[in-house]
């Protein structure tokens, strides 16, 4: 796969770590409890289709991006850096 | 046999090569089936399952059995297909799958019992009794089945890996191929060609036909001629796409040395990864076949590959060249055939079609309204039994060519799910939608069968990849091609008694297919299964879509509705050597060395790999004869005098900003912030879901600046969930990281005289324990002005100091250590002699700290700080952890002779050593110099309330039992008195 870095152009799938669901980014308040973090560490979507999730680029600029990916074709529908994601939802 | 007129094969040159240890010779320009041929030779293997003799049907790499073993010892590659193996001076092959002699196989008594041996026979029969399975049935059908041997012993060949990159992959060198490549290349595209046979050209090759009124291999030579000076193409020969992966990437393997004599050296294959932003699939077409009874026996071919070895290799297939040669087709293609053989003088019997108003091209018989009902011929084909209006009479015949039209090379267009869609016209599955993204199926392929339309249909699909990348085409002047007369009636087996071969090399038959069919195996997956069909090496590419056919005749249904038939890859087969591409033994991972590497190679030390690091294990002295020995002796000189040891490999975290001190609180479980400058804390690191995963110091060099370190194992992930914190859980922190492991050598000095030893090199520091107390740092400067960064750290329980320099000066510093210190007993001591100093001292590393454990298990519950969030603070409070009652302990030996055995399990001293008992287990283990017996460190229930209490520890595995005593972890200065001197 290639994977469209937002800095670096297409980049070849074999430099990246997978992480998994994106959803790992909403880390929940501390205060939330220990419900909620159970859900935060066991609980991720795994969907047959689109599916927005964690690639590092550990094997190149070190960024974290949230790809988004159909999971049956492998279409890859966008690719973000994880930083700008995480930006937007605070 | 003399050669046909007008082939491709340099007779001027002589290539010698044994079969079955016979001395035949050969040409440059032959694979091993054509040369074999050339020399009268058809029988060149056994069928697999009825061990039935066999000679090649084909001309291409759709051969499903002629197949043999290449080359010998190491070398020896079985299941080689005789009709791609490019022939060589020397080369050496053996026929397999035979018991005794080729032509003598005992193992055809299979063959005699095939009425007993008919599809789903192993799933009825070995059934029961059930224990007969694995003692005896499966052991003897093991050793029956299967081709060709591996010869067991590693691979001496070396294979490469390389990536290539272009606008436009055409995959085939044939009419479509050649068409669009040449489009494409004059269009200024970056262009690979790839061509799987050693000379491109594909079926123009083979098909005897003229272009603009000359030889159509001509014309091929032109274009490739035109292709090489095109510094935008590549053409890859000996090259099979064997993969489309996704967006735009093939796999492909060179063959780079197999059709030489001697690989010189060079890489035997190499593994490409190709990405293409578009493709054109151009792999041709593969005859089938049509079943008829006894339709297996050498000489018997595809009309299509006996034009082929006539046109490129002016060969035929009988064994005598006087044998009559008749053809069997369903439409005009296996006319070609014949009207071509009678025309270079070859004797023709005739042409047998089913069709009432089969056609006469000229120069031969043609029974119309005829089928072929029976062959006879052991080793080879004699005669054949040919039926018209209910009479049958039987002819001799040295060799049949039998034609059921061509079924497009769809494969590599229904890799991405694509479905293949029937063509009832063509008669023909074409490649449906759906395929991978950017790749037009051309010519052949796409069921543009015929030479001007393939050529066309080239152009077509080089026109629309150059549109969808927006380069303008350029002109390409086809040549005219002759009229081929193609027309064909579907007419997919011969019905009547007897064996017709479906599958060749599994041997599947009609009536296997019928049994199938009766036992409700219809859906095409289920036939497959039942019937080994297409499961074979060649993955049914003669054989699928006739099996497809009759299922459908047997269930009434139309073939579309039966089923389709897709591929996977690989396309042919693949070693697994080039598959690893040469990532085998000390090349599957990078070998890191640490900076003082060769000094200790010089000192004769032992190395060990840790991950992907080789570090110094002991270094043996003259005398010593058991490792024992010297880790002893390096572990009492750290204790006594002073010890130094290369610890780069732990791993280096640089962490700078305004807010990294708040950064590191949250990654740390305990406060990190609210260290000083010039201070080194110790640190732990919990996983989100409340585990220990690393530990490691962190020390502040700077107001905004902290170095981090790690252990060795965990360098990695620890650097890669820094980083998901850092970008995605607070992406607004001022806080930078950069890995530094590589940068900086860090050596631990260790022992009551490390402070003597480094104030002697440390430009005058005052190293005191009033200036630099335990777990300071700072920055100094050694041996007269080199940066260094020492830190006032112990993991062995003694003074001890770690100092870093620059990587490159690792190797200097060591000699200057020793050098310095060679008065005060310095030791260099190794990662044996490390253990041991830390068993002995209590400290938690990688046994302990195995993502399974907690702060809690090894008694640091405290440094999980409540006053702030930190990763798995959360977690780490919930009921099951917090409730955890196993604790880090030490234990010694009863008996002082007796072992500790890391990996026991611990139970009270008078309870039954079951799963229900079970107290614990010991992490680590080691003799220590410093107590005298062997000692351990372990998880134990309740284990700080049982000092002094003696309990077992138990192997059941292995039936082993020890009765040890608990003991305080801390083994040496449990009050730290020595370390904080």
């Amino acid at each position: 796969m290639l994977i469209p870095h937002p800095l670096l152009g297409p980049r070849d799938a074999q430099e990246f770590t997978y992480l998994g669901d994106a959803a790992l980014m909403n880390r929940p308040d501390p205060a939330a409890g220990e419900d909620a973090f159970c859900d935060h560490v066991y609980l991720r979507g795994n969907p047959a289709g689109v599916h927005r999730e964690l690639w590092f680029h550990e094997q190149g600029d070190r960024s974290w991006l949230v790809v988004t990916r159909n999971t049956l074709t492998h279409e890859i529908l966008g690719a973000e850096l994880a930083t700008d994601v995480a930006r937007r939802s605070e | 046999m003399t050669r046909l007129s007008g082939h491709l094969v340099d007779t001027a040159r002589r290539l010698s090569f044994t079969f079955d240890g016979r001395a035949f010779a050969g040409h440059p320009g032959d694979t091993l089936a054509s040369a074999l041929l050339a020399n009268g030779v058809q029988l060149m293997g056994r069928s697999f399952k009825y061990h039935r003799p066999r000679g090649p049907i084909a001309a291409g790499s759709e051969e499903p059995n002629a197949l043999v073993t290449l080359g010998r010892g190491a070398r020896a590659e079985p299941n080689t297909r005789a009709t791609v193996a490019e022939l060589f001076d020397g080369l050496e092959a053996s026929s397999q799958n035979h018991a005794g002699s080729l032509q003598r196989d005992w193992l055809a008594v299979n063959d005699r019992l095939a009425p007993f041996l008919a599809a789903g026979f192993y799933y009825k029969t070995f059934m029961w009794p059930k224990a007969f399975w694995e003692k005896l049935y499966e052991p003897v059908i093991r050793k029956a089945a299967g081709l060709g041997a591996l010869s067991g012993l590693p691979d001496p060949d070396a294979y490469d890996r390389g990536y290539r990159h272009c606008d436009l992959l055409v995959i085939g060198a044939g009419a479509a191929g050649l068409a669009a490549a040449l489009a494409a290349g004059r269009a200024g595209a970056q262009v690979i060609l790839a061509e799987e046979d050693f000379r491109p050209g594909g079926r123009l090759l083979a098909e005897g036909g003229l272009l603009d009124g000359r030889p159509a291999p001509d014309w091929v030579a032109e274009v490739a001629a035109e292709l090489a000076t095109l510094p935008n193409v590549r053409v890859m020969t000996r090259t099979t796409v064997f993969g489309a992966y996704d967006h735009g990437i093939f796999g492909a393997v060179e063959r780079v040395s197999d059709h030489l004599a001697e690989a010189g050296g060079g890489v035997r294959q190499t593994l490409w990864r190709i990405t293409a932003r578009r493709s054109v699939l151009a792999a041709g077409a593969t005859e089938r076949h049509i079943p008829f009874r006894d339709n297996d026996r050498p000489g018997i071919m595809l009309a299509g590959a006996i034009r082929a070895y006539a046109n490129r290799w002016g060969v035929t297939g009988q064994r005598q060249a006087a044998d009559p040669v008749a053809i069997f087709a369903n439409g005009d293609d296996g006319h070609r055939t014949a009207a071509q053989l009678a025309a270079k003088g070859v004797p023709v019997l005739g042409v047998i079609d089913p069709r009432r108003d089969a056609p006469n091209l000229g120069g031969y018989e043609t029974f119309a309204g005829a089928t072929v009902t029976g062959t006879r011929g052991r080793l080879g084909l004699t005669a054949i039994e040919v039926t018209r209006g209910g009479r049958a009479e039987w002819l001799d015949c040295g060799l049949l060519g039998v034609s059921g039209g061509w079924n497009p090379n769809v494969h590599l267009a229904s890799h991405h799910r694509g479905r293949p869609v029937w063509d009832e016209a063509r008669l023909a599955f074409l490649p449906g939608p759906g395929g991978p993204a950017g790749l037009i199926p051309a010519g052949a392929a796409a069921g543009q069968g015929g030479t001007a339309e393939a050529m066309a249909d080239g152009l077509r699909a080089a026109a629309q990849a150059l549109g969808d990348l927006g380069i303008a085409p350029a002109p390409v002047h086809l040549p005219a091609a002759e009229a081929e007369p193609a027309r064909q009636e579907a007419f997919w087996h011969v019905p009547g008694k007897g064996r017709a071969w479906v599958d060749f090399q599994n041997d599947v038959t009609v009536k296997d297919i019928a049994l199938a069919h009766q036992e409700n195996m219809r859906p095409v997956e289920h036939l497959k299964r039942w019937t080994t069909l297409g499961m074979a090496t060649d993955q049914g590419k003669t054989a699928n879509v006739t099996a497809l056919a009759v299922m459908a005749e047997l269930t009434g249904k139309a073939i579309p509705e039966t089923g389709t038939t897709i591929f996977r890859p690989p396309y042919t087969g693949v070693s697994l050597g080039v598959l690893g591409g040469g990532d085998t033994g000390r090349g599957f991972r990078p070998t890191r060395l640490t900076p003082s590497h060769s000094w200790a190679e010089a000192e004769g030390a032992v190395f060990t790999e840790v991950g992907a690091w080789m570090r110094a294990q002991y270094f043996p002295r003259p005398g010593e004869t058991h490792w024992r020995e010297s880790v002893d002796r390096e572990a009492r000189a750290v204790r006594a005098a002073v010890g130094i040891c290369d610890v780069t490999t732990l791993g280096k975290i640089d962490v700078q900003g305004a807010d990294a001190g708040d950064f590191l609180n949250r990654i740390y479980a305990n406060m990190m912030g609210t260290l000083p400058v010039g201070k080194v804390r110790y640190g732990l690191m919990l996983r989100e879901d409340g585990h220990l995963y690393d530990d490691g110091t962190c020390a502040r060099l700077g107001e905004d600046h902290y170095v981090v370190t790690t252990t060795t194992a965990n360098a990695g992930t620890v650097y890669r969930n820094m980083e998901f914190a850092r970008q995605c859980l607070w992406p607004d922190l001022d806080v930078q990281l950069i890995s530094t492991t590589d940068a900086w050598a860090q050596i631990a000095v260790a022992g009551p005289r490390s402070r003597e030893l480094l104030t002697r090199i440390a430009d005058g520091a005052d190293l005191s324990n009033q200036a630099f107390p335990f777990m300071a740092c700072g920055a100094i400067t050694v041996c007269g002005g080199l940066r260094a960064r020492l830190f006032r750290i112990s993991f062995s329980g003694e003074l001890a100091y770690e100092i870093a320099v620059p990587a490159r000066y690792g190797h200097a510093l060591m000699a200057r250590l020793m050098e310095a210190g060679a008065d005060l007993g310095v030791t260099p001591y190794g990662t044996e002699a490390l253990g041991v100093l830390r068993i002995e001292k209590g400290h938690a590393a990688g046994a302990e700290l195995n993502g399974q454990t907690t702060a809690r298990m090894i008694g640091l519950e405290k440094m999980v700080s409540r006053k702030k969030d930190a990763i798995g603070a959360v977690m780490s409070r919930r009921g099951g952890l917090a409730s955890e009652t196993r604790r880090l302990v030490g234990l010694v030996p009863v008996d002082p002779g007796a072992g500790v055995v890391p990996g026991s399990h611990l139970f009270a001293a008078d309870a039954p050593q079951d799963t229900a008992h079970d107290q614990g287990w010991i992490t680590s283990a080691c003799f220590s110099p410093h107590v005298g017996t062997m000692i351990g460190l372990g998880f134990l229930e309740n284990g700080e309330a049982r000092m002094d209490e003696v309990i077992t520890a138990a192997n059941p595995l292995e039936g082993t039992e020890a009765a040890l005593r608990v003991v305080s972890a801390h083994f040496v200065d449990p009050e730290g008195g020595r370390l904080r001197d």
